[in-house]
């Protein structure tokens, strides 16, 4: 008796998937490294390098970019059967749009000055190659659950770089970490000058370049030939 | 002379790559060869010259406050500026997808070469981004706003057809395992726009 219990219970459990299973768990991890959006994927680059100048923009960036690159994951994933193949880069476009309008219209109720200081680039989420990929390569395919992880590791995958370029210039280009001064006033007074020059957008995409170096020389597989 | 300095100024001075960064994405995948980076940048040019002034039209007649004015006294409060990324986009893909059937219909060669770089555009950054720009600095004509879409398309066309150059030499030269590939594109990236940063400051 206590047998069959536990084989009817264990049934629906092999047909359906566990919500964390190895499989999902991985959709989550893989886009931190070994396929990260912007150091591997090549996508959603604009959008990185405009924003880094200091920490705070970009952290809100980030979770602007998670939270629309999730939810539209999962509409296209719910009504990827019904969409016509020819015109589904319209309708893609037009659910992210609506979604970015959505984030936009929060960002200017919450935090105006951030907001301000991200201008057009909360706009240019749309255009976002990280989501419209995203799309077209895992949701349109892909059952709503994985499609909302591939959204979400996407989305911090992106963030990460976008943090870690942020906290560079930022400490570098003004002494500062979210607005709090690091760099003490006496080593200014010993001679010590903010770099100037890594403020300036040209050097946000060298330090993309030297992180995407830093990173595949530890995981070699993705060295190009 | 207004126009002159428009075209001039979003070409060298605002130039969409290397001031802004729009248009990366496709800048950076397309640039292997200098053949399909010409192909990809004439069609940026012409989509943009198109769209900005269709995205205008909609921006002065429909979207900004006070816009429906032409309908009705009835609609002067009303404001539908928070509907421009959505009607934009709309506007710049249904032109994209316009532009793809009559350059299939009338130009079959050139629509082979273009490939899929085409249906690609509509998600290149640097048109949605001039369109918002447009919106953003208030051109005064339709004359200006077209103006600026040709010369932002000129500056595209000329830095992606640059790199495409100078990553066609780099293929004989001896790089760091880690660092080939993406990871030399970005640095000479960040180096050309070093070089463009001269024009900054120039006042026309």
């Amino acid at each position: 008796m206590s047998l069959e219990t536990t084989s009817a219970s264990a049934k629906p459990k092999s047909t359906k998937e566990a919500l964390f299973s190895p499989k999902n768990k991985r959709l989550l991890y893989d886009p931190l490294n070994d396929n990260n959006p912007i150091t591997v994927q090549v996508l959603g680059i604009c959008s990185a390098l405009a924003v880094t100048v200091k920490m705070e923009p970009s952290i809100v960036m980030a979770l602007a970019v998670i939270v629309v690159s999730a939810f539209s994951n999962v509409i296209i994933s719910l009504i990827r059967n019904i969409i016509p193949t020819r015109i589904r880069i319209i309708v893609q476009l037009t659910i992210v749009a609506a979604m970015v309008i959505l984030v936009d219209q929060f960002l200017k109720a919450f935090v105006f000055d951030v907001s301000k200081q991200l201008s057009v680039f909360v706009g240019l989420i749309i255009t976002n190659c990280i989501i419209m990929g995203r799309l077209e390569a895992f949701a349109m395919a892909n059952k709503p659950w994985p499609s909302f992880l591939d959204g979400i590791g996407n989305g911090i995958g992106y963030g990460v770089i976008l943090v870690i370029v942020s906290m560079i210039r930022e400490l570098l280009g003004s002494g500062e970490l979210m607005g709090f001064r690091i760099i003490p006033e006496s080593i200014y007074k010993m001679g010590y000058f903010n770099n100037s020059l890594i403020i300036m957008p040209p050097m946000a995409l060298i330090i993309v370049g030297i992180i995407i170096w830093v990173q595949r020389s530890r995981n070699k597989k993705l060295i190009e030939t | 002379m207004e126009h002159i300095n428009i075209f001039i100024k979003a070409i060298f001075i605002e130039n969409m790559i290397f001031a802004y960064f729009l248009g990366m994405c496709s800048y950076l995948a397309i640039s292997k060869t200098v053949k399909s980076a010409i192909g990809l940048g004439l069609a940026v040019i012409f989509v943009l010259t198109v769209s900005v002034p269709a995205c205008y039209l909609l921006e002065k007649y429909v979207l900004k406050a006070g816009a429906l004015r032409w309908l009705s006294s009835d609609f002067e409060a009303i404001d539908l500026s928070f509907l421009s990324f959505i009607m934009f986009i709309a506007t710049i893909a249904s032109i994209v997808q316009l532009v793809e059937m009559i350059v299939e219909k009338y130009a079959p060669a050139l629509y082979t070469s273009l490939g899929i770089f085409l249906p690609l555009i509509a998600v290149n950054c640097s048109i949605l981004g001039g369109a918002l720009f447009m919106q953003e600095r208030e051109y005064a004509t339709l004359g200006e706003a077209t103006v600026f879409g040709l010369g932002s398309g000129v500056g595209w066309c000329l830095a992606i057809v640059a790199l495409s150059a100078i990553r066609e030499k780099l293929r004989y030269s001896n790089i760091p395992g880690p660092l080939r590939g993406l990871g030399i594109t970005f640095i000479l990236t960040g180096l050309m726009a070093i070089a463009f940063m001269s024009f900054m400051g120039i006042s026309l």
